[in-house]
């Protein structure tokens, strides 16, 4: 009920669990313990999609994550779509529901496969060749075809509704692969008392020893023997075993990307766990033990479904306990082929013959295929295949011998040209490669990290040298680590058979067809001889060209075959050819698992005032200024924003208002230097403000232009009040630091954000000074007492306030600071006290106009980072006097004295109506040709209620010297006439800052 | 992420540090238009050893300096902000190490 | 009119009910503290600390307890003291009085505390915290400023399987959903 493949006993499965699950709708059965891939081939199903370019069924190749074909989308319903996963890795749980992917309508009929017909137009560079020109095509026509027939899967549209969560950690030793050689590794290092983490990318630890047999280590079978060891690990307080984790990435200084599949193959996950998790490791030292990968051989026809590698084979039968097909023909240039061979004659199949590429084949495992009765064709190559959805024949050529082919019906053909050692890992941390010539393979050579290899990534095949060399790299890295040395351990070890011997490049002698190298992007040999023969060189170019190894399985089965044909092609030895950059990730990961937890409201600190519930209850309507939320108009029932803003400055105007002013930056500077810091940090002069006064701070970069402006109270003599701007903040806090630590470090001063320490409530309006006089204690707001620019400690509502006498609205104002969390209650307190006077909230948006109608500027509106103090006229603000302040010396630049440098000034839109867009051009010939030359843009715009017109700050080449001239903005339809004022709109004289 | 040996603090991941640019960049008194502007806007750009600051800007706050490798990105050194920069010796035996 | 003194607004009362306790992690809110940003070169320092009574530590990061009082070195030259809310006036007004450049700043209201406890506390702030918070590395009286996802905390062990962070206030609900995002999984 398993399926007819399904061998009678055998296999890890857990045979006393059926499941049933779906493939392109299609019910089937597998057991726990299964793959999809596993399932499907047990229910005798290969074909399992359709080829990138070409559109061929295509089969499952491998058994692990070095998959090219088997790509499936899974839909777990909810939004819970997954593209391209490989198959083989993919574990079977109760109603898996599978696709498959690239076909339309169907994976037995597609139509897209009529690209099979034209192949011979999708050459290598196809793209470049074809859609050259005319060039119009591109955009419209080409490039939108191309993009519809191109990519695996299709990306889910809904929201990812899974949770995905981040781990830091950090350990002695990081042990990448948990086979013979992780394994070891990990025993030697844990029991130094190091700190371990074991990541292997499968359902459970054990690598290779899981489709073993015949071997035994320690006495016991290999994958008992690897199951408890990794029990007795994972018991160990200071270790870490983590299956189905993958280690992808390797970052600088040892630190290493891990995604752990935490749900993927539960039944029923728990929402309270993360579908995957983001580990970042890092590592003092780590143990590459990452195996190797069988190659495929290229030979005609051998991307059919039914042509598998090998070694998948023999996994397939011996772990999972399914016969990949009746009959077998075996073509191998190593002992791999005998090992599946045996082990799929066990499993119930026939095999037809052994198609070997040496000369004269010996060994253990040939002599035991031949005492099974095995046909073996030594110097023999594979020749082609034959089939449609499955291969049904296979053809075998002696080499060098007569053009006799021999034809052997199949449902299967499996191949291997032996095993390329997995040094992603180790080449991603930056180690060099070196070629070695006996095994024709590339091994770790100099490490750039503190890392080393074991095993079969390390050119170790044999069992006995995986275990010594793991145990013994294991040892090592925990010393280098400074955890000591394990005792000595030999694992008595028996019945594993190495498997050596390997071929590189296409298949010598073979017939016409398609030899496929790249199998998940559709690149043949011909692809690769006919790029060196259009002159490309360097094995980078070729990639590119022919985008070999560019797919998302990045090359693991054909990367070293494409090299070898390559370097034949170019008549040049392999090392000098070179390899193509291994980069991370080794398996995809998923956006979620890079995201992690930083999506909703945990994307970003959101930051709110003390004061913003009570705006949030009282209707307000909130922008983003920096990661704050501030309160940008209080709309009351059938109000429009137009409306609420021109009644928030009405009243501001005629009677008060209150503003929540608690996100201003705001820093405490205190120590005896305190005003010789603050002379040299802004413009102005601040040695002889005296204590209990305020006074306007402009800050300058080094460059000279505008960085930030505040108001600065004197609190005492060794101590200052600093305001910033809201966006500011951080950064005015850093250049500040920046320049007491490094530039004037002769000073004793100390600077202390107080940002959060008090909310701060303005209260502006010529009322302003009699609504807060009740709540006040130990205060004398008279004008004599406290002028506009002062500062008072005292009480208010019963709460210790810095009391500023302050205005950004021109009218009489106060500015009261009060420690947080009494903030709300402040507020209250005097919305409550001005309610018989009229007082209302306003908001950002009537602050804006409010400063605007006065001129006041805003850093970061009116000021981009190349205005100066006088383009912005704020030359009063600078202290003439002073010997230095940090820009000083810029404001003396060729560049900052030259004429026809932008200036401030006001625009009066000639229709009082108008309000212009922020960012407009001004220009002064309306009539002049496009491009027209643009003289200024505008920084602030808006309707002013207290003017009744519109009103616009700007930016004007020469600006003082244009006053009362027209300029243009000219619009998308029409040009708005403008006339250049002076930028104070409203009260010029400032007579309404004394009530 | 790289591991940042705070002269204060000790080794921190790099998350909890802020770079400062080029180190060892002194403040003219004095300076004429073209020295000044070298002051603002040159900087030595170098392929291999470069000093640099950093500040640990979510840790201790300090400013310090920060000898790394350009090419291979690996820090050789790192010392308090205000203390000498190192002789063009021990430099090039930093270059050696960290090539 | 109630008495706005008295009438608080806890940085964290956004959150309402507060935290499902157990789970290998606890999460609780810490009342309001007096907390005084203290800098000063450490001779001076150590004056004022004689003034105030509490000694300070004179290793970076770490951190002394006294009583209710704590003081955790920041910096080279800054030390948070922490201390019961009703200490907090005196405790500035000693210090100012000490001879010597110093900077004493209340910043009592900047910050708020939570503290997360259990034998899952570490993996639960290394979801979020780059730091190796391992027992050796991160040993019981270590403090420090560091990142927790995106918001800047002050981390200090104070017991084996107790966290105290001190968090800027308007950053507070942030890093409380933050571990409580982290938690989640430990109540399985």
């Amino acid at each position: 009920m398993s399926g007819a493949f399904r061998t009678a006993s055998g296999g890890r499965i857990d045979r006393t669990q059926p499941i049933l699950f779906g493939f392109d709708g299609r019910a089937m059965t597998g057991f726990r313990g299964d793959t999809l891939a596993s399932a499907l081939l047990a229910n005798g199903v290969h074909l399992v999609g359709r080829s990138f370019k070409y559109h061929r069924p295509r089969g499952i190749v491998a058994a692990g994550s070095e998959e090219p074909n088997a790509l499936v989308t899974v839909d777990r319903g909810g939004g819970r779509l997954t593209p391209n996963l490989r198959a083989t890795q993919l574990e079977l749980r109760r109603d898996l529901k599978a696709t498959s992917q690239n076909r339309f309508p169907s994976l037995d009929f597609d139509i897209g496969a009529v690209n099979n017909l034209f192949s011979p137009l999708f050459s290598a560079g196809f793209y470049y060749k074809t859609f050259m020109w005319p060039a119009s095509f591109w955009k419209h026509v080409y490039e939108p075809l191309i993009r519809s027939a191109a990519g695996l899967g299709r990306a889910p549209t809904e929201p990812d509704p899974d949770r995905y969560l981040h781990r830091y950690a950090h350990c002695d030793v990081l042990v990448i692969g948990a086979g013979p050689a992780g394994l070891a590794a990990a025993l030697a290092a844990a029991e130094t008392g190091a700190r371990v983490i074991l990541c292997d990318e499968q359902s459970e630890p054990g690598g290779s020893l899981l489709a073993e047999t015949e071997a035994r280590i320690e006495g016991r079978p290999a994958a008992e023997w690897a199951a408890g060891v990794a029990r007795a690990l994972a018991g160990q307080d200071r270790v870490t075993v983590l299956p189905r984790t993958t280690a992808f990435g390797w970052f600088p200084d040892n630190l290493i990307g891990l995604a752990e599949r935490v749900t993927d193959h539960q039944d029923r996950p728990d929402p309270r766990l993360p579908r995957e998790r983001l580990w970042q490791v890092r590592a003092r030292e780590v143990v590459i033990a990452a195996g190797a990968i069988e190659r495929p051989l290229v030979f005609p026809g051998n991307d059919r479904p039914g042509v598998m590698l090998a070694d998948a084979g023999r996994i397939y039968a011996n772990r999972y306990g399914v016969r990949v097909g009746d009959r077998a023909v075996i073509a191998t240039a190593g002992d791999s082929g005998y090992r599946a061979a045996l082990a799929l004659l066990g499993a119930g199949a026939t095999i037809a013959a052994i198609a070997d590429l040496r000369e004269d084949p010996a060994g253990a495992a040939v002599e035991a295929a031949r005492q099974a009765g095995i046909a073996i064709r030594p110097g023999t190559a594979i020749a082609g295949s034959r089939g449609g959805h499955r291969v049904t024949e296979a053809s075998l050529r002696r080499i060098g011998g007569s053009d006799r082919v021999e034809r052997l019906d199949c449902d299967v053909l499996l191949m291997s040209g032996g095993f390329t050692p997995a040094v992603h890992m180790f080449s991603q941390s930056r180690g060099r490669l070196r070629f070695d010539a006996a095994l024709q393979a590339f091994l770790p050579g100099k490490s750039a990290a503190r890392e080393r290899s074991a095993g079969a990534c390390n050119g170790r095949f044999d069992l006995e040298g995986c275990l010594d060399e793991g145990f013994t790299a294991g040892a090592a890295a925990a010393k280098a680590a400074g955890c000591g040395s394990p005792r000595t351990r030999r694992f008595a070890r028996a019945g594993a058979v190495p498997a050596p011997g390997g071929f590189l490049g296409a298949v010598p002698g073979t017939g016409k067809g398609k030899a496929f190298v790249d199998f998940q992007n559709d690149v043949t040999a011909k692809d690769l001889q006919l790029a060196t023969r259009e002159g490309f060189r360097s094995i980078e170019h070729v990639k590119r060209y022919t985008t070999t190894g560019m797919a998302t399985d990045q090359g693991k089965t054909s990367n070293m075959n494409a090299l070898a044909i390559v370097a034949g092609a170019l008549d040049r030895p392999i090392p000098e050819v070179g390899l193509t950059t291994f980069r991370m990730p080794y398996t995809p990961v998923t956006f979620g698992t890079i995201a992690g937890a930083s999506r909703g409201m945990l994307f970003d600190p959101l930051r709110h005032t003390p004061i913003h519930d009570w705006a949030s209850e009282h209707g307000a309507v909130f922008e983003d200024v920096g990661n704050w939320k501030r309160a940008r108009y209080f709309p009351r029932s059938g109000e429009d924003m137009h409306q609420a803003v021109a009644r928030e400055c009405t009243a501001v105007r005629m009677a008060a208002g209150m503003f929540d002013a608690s996100t201003l930056g705001k820093i405490e500077v205190v120590g005896p230097d305190a005003a010789t810091f603050l002379e040299r940090m802004y413009t102005n002069a601040w040695a002889r403000l005296a204590p209990g006064r305020l006074r306007y701070g402009l800050m300058l970069n080094e460059a000279g232009f505008i960085m930030d402006d505040g108001v600065i109270a004197r609190l005492a003599p060794d101590r200052f009040h600093v305001t910033t701007t809201t966006g500011g903040a951080p950064g005015v806090l850093n250049h500040m630091e920046d320049y007491l630590q490094t530039e004037f470090t002769d000073l004793k001063v100390w600077l202390t954000s107080i940002t959060e320490q008090y909310a701060v409530i303005a209260v502006q309006g010529p009322r302003a000074r009699e609504i807060i006089a009740p709540l006040v204690e130990g205060i004398d707001l008279s004008p004599a007492a406290m002028p506009h620019m002062s500062v008072q400690t005292g009480q208010i509502c019963g709460v210790a306030t810095r009391l500023f006498r302050v205005s950004f609205t021109g009218e009489l104002g106060f500015e009261i600071n009060v420690p947080a969390d009494h903030g709300r209650a402040v507020w209250e307190a005097v919305l409550q006290a001005g309610a018989a006077y009229g007082i209302v909230p306003y908001g950002t948006e009537a602050m804006h106009v409010l400063r605007a109608e006065k001129g006041y500027i805003i850093v970061g509106q009116e000021t981009d980072g190349t205005v100066t103090p006088a383009d912005a006229g704020l030359d009063w603000a600078i202290g003439k006097a002073k010997k230095d302040f940090v820009g000083k010396r810029s404001l003396s630049r060729p560049d900052i004295v030259a004429p026809g440098r932008k200036q401030l000034v006001g625009l009066l839109t000639h229709s009082p109506q108008e309000v212009l867009e922020e960012g407009a051009q001004l220009v002064a010939d309306p009539h002049a040709e496009i491009p027209m030359r643009m003289i200024g843009h505008v920084t602030s715009s808006y309707h002013s209620a207290a003017l009744g017109r519109s009103i616009a700050l700007a930016l004007v080449a020469d600006g003082r010297s244009l006053l009362g001239q027209t300029l243009y903005v000219p619009m998308p339809d029409r040009m708005i006439a403008v006339t250049l004022v002076a930028p104070v709109f409203y009260d010029q004289e400032g007579r309404r800052l004394d009530g | 992420m790289l591991l940042i040996p705070c002269p204060h603090c000790g080794a921190r991941p790099e998350n909890e540090f802020r770079n400062a640019g080029e180190a060892h960049i002194a403040r003219p008194a004095e300076a004429d238009d073209a020295a000044w502007a070298d002051y603002l806007y040159m900087r030595t750009n170098p392929k291999g050893v470069f000093i640099e600051r950093w500040r640990h800007i979510h840790g201790c706050g300090r400013f310090f300096n920060c000898v790394r490798h350009t090419v291979t990105d690996r820090i050789i050194a790192t010392y308090k902000a205000g203390d000498p920069r190192p002789s063009l010796d021990v430099l090039r035996a930093w270059s050696e190490h960290a090539r | 009119m109630a008495d706005p003194a008295a009438a608080r607004v806890h940085p964290l009362a956004v959150l309402g009910a507060g935290s499902m306790p157990g789970a290998g992690a606890t999460l609780r809110a810490l009342p309001p503290a007096c907390r005084i940003s203290l800098r000063a070169d450490p001779q001076v320092a150590a004056a004022i600390a004689a003034a105030i009574g509490l000694p300070l530590p004179e290793a970076m990061c770490r951190a002394n307890v006294l009583g209710a009082r704590a003081a955790l070195r920041l910096g080279p030259d800054e030390w948070l003291l922490i201390g019961p809310e009703a200490a907090g006036e005196s405790l500035a007004r000693v210090a100012m009085a000490v001879p010597g450049p110093a900077s004493v700043v209340d910043v009592s209201h900047r910050s708020t505390a939570l503290e997360i406890a259990g034998p899952r506390a570490v993996a639960v702030l290394g979801a979020f915290c780059a730091l190796d918070l391992d027992a050796a590395a991160f040993p019981v009286g270590m403090c420090t400023r560091t990142l927790l996802g995106k918001a800047e905390i002050v981390l200090w062990r104070s017991a084996a399987e107790c966290f105290r962070i001190e968090v800027w206030r308007s950053f507070a609900p942030y890093v409380w959903n933050c571990l409580e995002e982290g938690r989640l999984e430990f109540f399985i």
